[in-house]
């Protein structure tokens, strides 16, 4: 699996955060995403997953 | 519910789109027809008045999914077709166009629609903004214009006149309550939009209201309560939006605001709602709500489908918005309830970075954050179930 993000669609909602906490993160000073694992382990990938499909700005998007 | 085999989505925007691609995604197999009265492709609503009006993102960047995801997934298009009635007995949907579709289960994902003022809307300059087509006409004529003046300081009303004045138009944002979104945050956070609008050189017209839409064939200022006369080359109407339910009159879908659904979404037999239509019954809170904010319109589709498939989970989410005006990001958890405190939890309101608590009757029930994503999302927690919380139902 392959995360990638659109930055400039991200709205800093922090959902992504909530869903899994192992693969994204927020910057502190505006929130935007900060993508920890480009290539999340199978065992985070229906977290992954999740977090794409909540992401109110669509900013998140999941090749497999 | 029997078999399902027939589901009809009523709505294709954000709820729409949701309910209908989770459905599959968790091995619905039936036919499944998504219904949109709008002729493009489903798109997003937020970046209308943020991005699309600024001019930095082309409105095809909103578009929610690709023609090809709707093939993949199976998902029958009928875009360009408004649904105009509901037989509840027969199980079938009439639309604009004649036809008539059967369903065993049906999601209405309507909307709303702009509340428009009682006058002035025939001149050429007046908008509303609800639509992509609404958001490109708009952003066409504030190019062409120096002077607008946004009606209504809410959400939609404060975001379109920062936009506005970035892009250097004189801006006039006119309410009748006495600061920009004091209903939906109170005093203090309220004061704090004023004075960041006004130093960025909106002008401020609270606490009065409009009379007149003065203009020949096009608009060439705003009449107000007091007797001036504000000059405005593009006026635009934000006071709201009402739950677009005129096509279940009669029906028998209980509407009072909205669909009125218990906590499940189920608002008759085999009868559901999602996204800014719905007005449920929130056991998180203890009471029905309705949620016109995008988050919700995708958490509610997911949970729509899932009960359509035969879960019994009620839908407790803890609501989630956000507005960006200028450098200001406003993020926000939970309920906002005019009687609540308020109390500066973290940083200070000075500082524009803050995350404040809002409590009501002993219990933290909404979080609100600027410019403080990050400690705003970790307070998200104290917003408690209501222990009062009690099952209720529609039938």
């Amino acid at each position: 699996m392959k995360v990638r993000i659109d930055v400039d669609a991200c709205v800093g909602a922090g959902q992504c955060v909530l869903a899994a906490p192992d693969v994204f993160d927020q910057r502190d000073e505006d929130g935007m995403v900060v993508l920890l694992l480009e290539d999340p382990p199978s065992h985070l990938e229906a977290a992954t997953e999740h977090a794409a499909l909540l992401c109110p700005a669509l900013a998140i998007v999941v090749d497999r | 519910m029997g078999n399902l085999e027939r589901v009809v989505v009523v709505g294709a925007s954000a709820a729409g789109v949701t309910t209908a691609e989770t459905l599959r995604r968790e091995g619905y197999t039936g036919r499944l027809t998504l219904v949109g009265d709008e002729k493009v492709l489903p798109y997003d609503r937020p970046p209308l008045s943020k991005q699309v009006l600024a001019g930095t993102w082309e409105p095809e960047k909103t578009v929610l999914r690709p023609e090809s995801a709707y093939v993949d997934h199976g998902i029958k298009l009928k875009l360009g077709s408004a649904a105009t009635g509901l037989d509840l007995a027969g199980g079938t949907v009439a639309l604009s166009n004649g036809e008539e579709i059967g369903y065993d289960g049906l999601v209405i994902a309507t909307g709303t629609t702009p509340r428009e003022l009682p006058f002035g809307h025939h001149l050429s300059g007046v908008h509303v903004l609800r639509t992509i087509d609404d958001a490109v006409a708009l952003r066409g004529d504030l190019l062409r214009s120096s002077a607008v003046v946004v009606v209504g300081a809410g959400f939609l009303g404060t975001e379109v006149a920062a936009s506005a004045r970035r892009l250097g138009l004189d801006v006039t944002l006119v309410d009748p309550l006495p600061l920009p979104l004091v209903r939906q945050f109170g005093d203090r956070v309220a004061t704090a939009i004023a004075e960041l609008h006004e130093e960025q050189g909106v002008r401020l017209r609270t606490g009065i209201g409009v009379t007149a839409v003065h203009g020949d064939v096009s608009v060439s200022g705003v009449e107000l309560t007091d007797g001036t006369v504000v000059r405005a080359d593009v006026v635009l109407v934000a006071i709201g939006a009402a739950p677009a339910t005129g096509w279940l009159d009669g029906s028998g879908v209980p509407v009072d605001d909205g669909v009125v659904c218990d906590a499940t979404c189920r608002a008759a037999d085999g009868v559901y709602a999602a996204g800014d239509v719905a007005r449920w019954f929130n056991p998180h809170f203890g009471g029905l709500m309705r949620v016109e904010h995008r988050m919700n319109a995708t958490e509610q589709g997911m949970a729509v489908a899932r009960t359509l498939l035969g879960a019994q989970t009620p839908f407790a989410p803890v609501p989630y918005f956000w507005t960006d005006q200028f450098e200001a990001k406003i993020q926000a958890y939970g309920v906002f309830p005019a009687e609540a405190e308020m109390v500066v939890a973290h940083g200070g309101l000075a500082e524009r970075k803050f995350v404040a608590h809002y409590l009501a009757r002993g219990r933290v029930v909404g979080v609100l954050g600027w410019n403080m994503a990050r400690q705003l999302r970790q307070d998200r927690q104290l917003i408690s179930p209501a222990t009062t919380a009690r099952t209720s139902a529609v039938s």
